[in-house]
């Protein structure tokens, strides 16, 4: 593909773009990985929230 | 499921987990068609190839745009609705709209070197853009600022609804001033001016990049959803002790 006597150009625009998208991207995925670590530790050292905490037998699962 | 029931966190993460991976796979696919498109689109006649630099250009310039009128609407549901999600997607909103209006404005510049033989101009839609993405910059700052995300969310709120201003003097500086950039060509009163040939490509390159804030933003509010957790756990944990 000849992209002309500006190609310069238009190949940093693209470069810019996906390494841009590439960060955020990467960003939201490293997050979610550090978030579920977070809850899985307090979840290993007995720190759970009170909906995740087992019932006492008879009483009824909240709708 | 009725939209109330996405106020419910839980209920939230649970449609996430499931539409997630469709929203994944659509965003890849749409953006291998538009690439494709993009790479086999013709040259414009009178800027030749850098038109390709408009197949990424305007879908972040619309885009940085669209995210702040999405925040603008979150932020009505977090001051009148009170929406116990609504200041979770504005915060994860502001990061990636700060990302496209950031691409917007340096794939401007370089497809304006070639073209109108400078990277910049003062004029009234490039400084109108150049303030949306301090606004993004100073919005993420003060979340970064207040440590209670329910009083951050009602700040952060007001400003987002005082920056929306910006929106109508971006969208209609081409026509209120004299400006170096050109007059709207898609969005506009009658047809489009640009040529199917360029315009098909264009459009899918947009849906591309409209799919990919979704499944950010989907994605990114689940983790804040699960920060939020973490905090209120380890809150609840130092109270007991």
């Amino acid at each position: 593909m000849d992209l002309g006597p500006h190609a310069g150009f238009i190949i940093v625009a693209y470069a810019v773009t996906f390494a841009v998208v590439g960060l955020l991207v990467a960003w939201v995925a490293g997050d979610y990985l550090a978030q579920r670590r977070a809850l899985a530790d307090l979840d290993r050292r007995g720190i759970t929230r009170r909906s995740a905490e087992p019932r006492p037998s008879g009483v009824k699962e909240p709708a | 499921m009725a939209l109330i029931d996405l106020a419910n966190p839980t209920r939230f993460l649970a449609l996430v987990e499931r539409v997630l991976p469709w929203l994944i796979a659509a965003t890849v696919l749409a953006f291998a068609i538009g690439l494709r498109g993009a790479y086999l689109a013709p040259d414009d006649y009178q800027q030749g190839a850098t038109v390709k630099i408009m197949y990424i250009h305007v879908p972040n310039a619309w885009l940085s745009s669209f995210v702040w009128g999405v925040m603008s609407l979150a932020a009505l549901g977090t001051l009148v609705w009170r929406h116990p999600l609504a200041d979770v997607a504005a915060k994860c909103a502001a990061p990636l709209g700060a990302a496209f209006t950031f691409v917007a404005l340096v794939t401007g510049s370089l497809w304006g070197r070639p073209m109108w033989g400078t990277y910049w101009v003062w004029d009234a839609r490039l400084t109108s853009v150049l303030v949306l993405f301090l606004m993004y910059l100073g919005l993420i700052a003060l979340w970064r600022t207040i440590d209670d995300p329910a009083r951050a969310g009602r700040a952060a709120a007001i400003l987002t609804l005082v920056g929306a201003v910006n929106l109508p003097i971006i969208k209609f500086s081409v026509d209120w001033w004299n400006t170096l950039h050109q007059p709207a060509s898609v969005f506009r009163m009658g047809p489009p001016t640009i040529d199917p040939s360029l315009l098909v490509p264009l459009f899918v390159m947009t849906a591309a990049f409209s799919l990919l804030f979704v499944t950010l933003h989907l994605a990114a509010m689940r983790n804040e959803i699960m920060r939020r957790r973490v905090r209120t756990l380890l809150l609840t944990q130092a109270e007991r002790a």
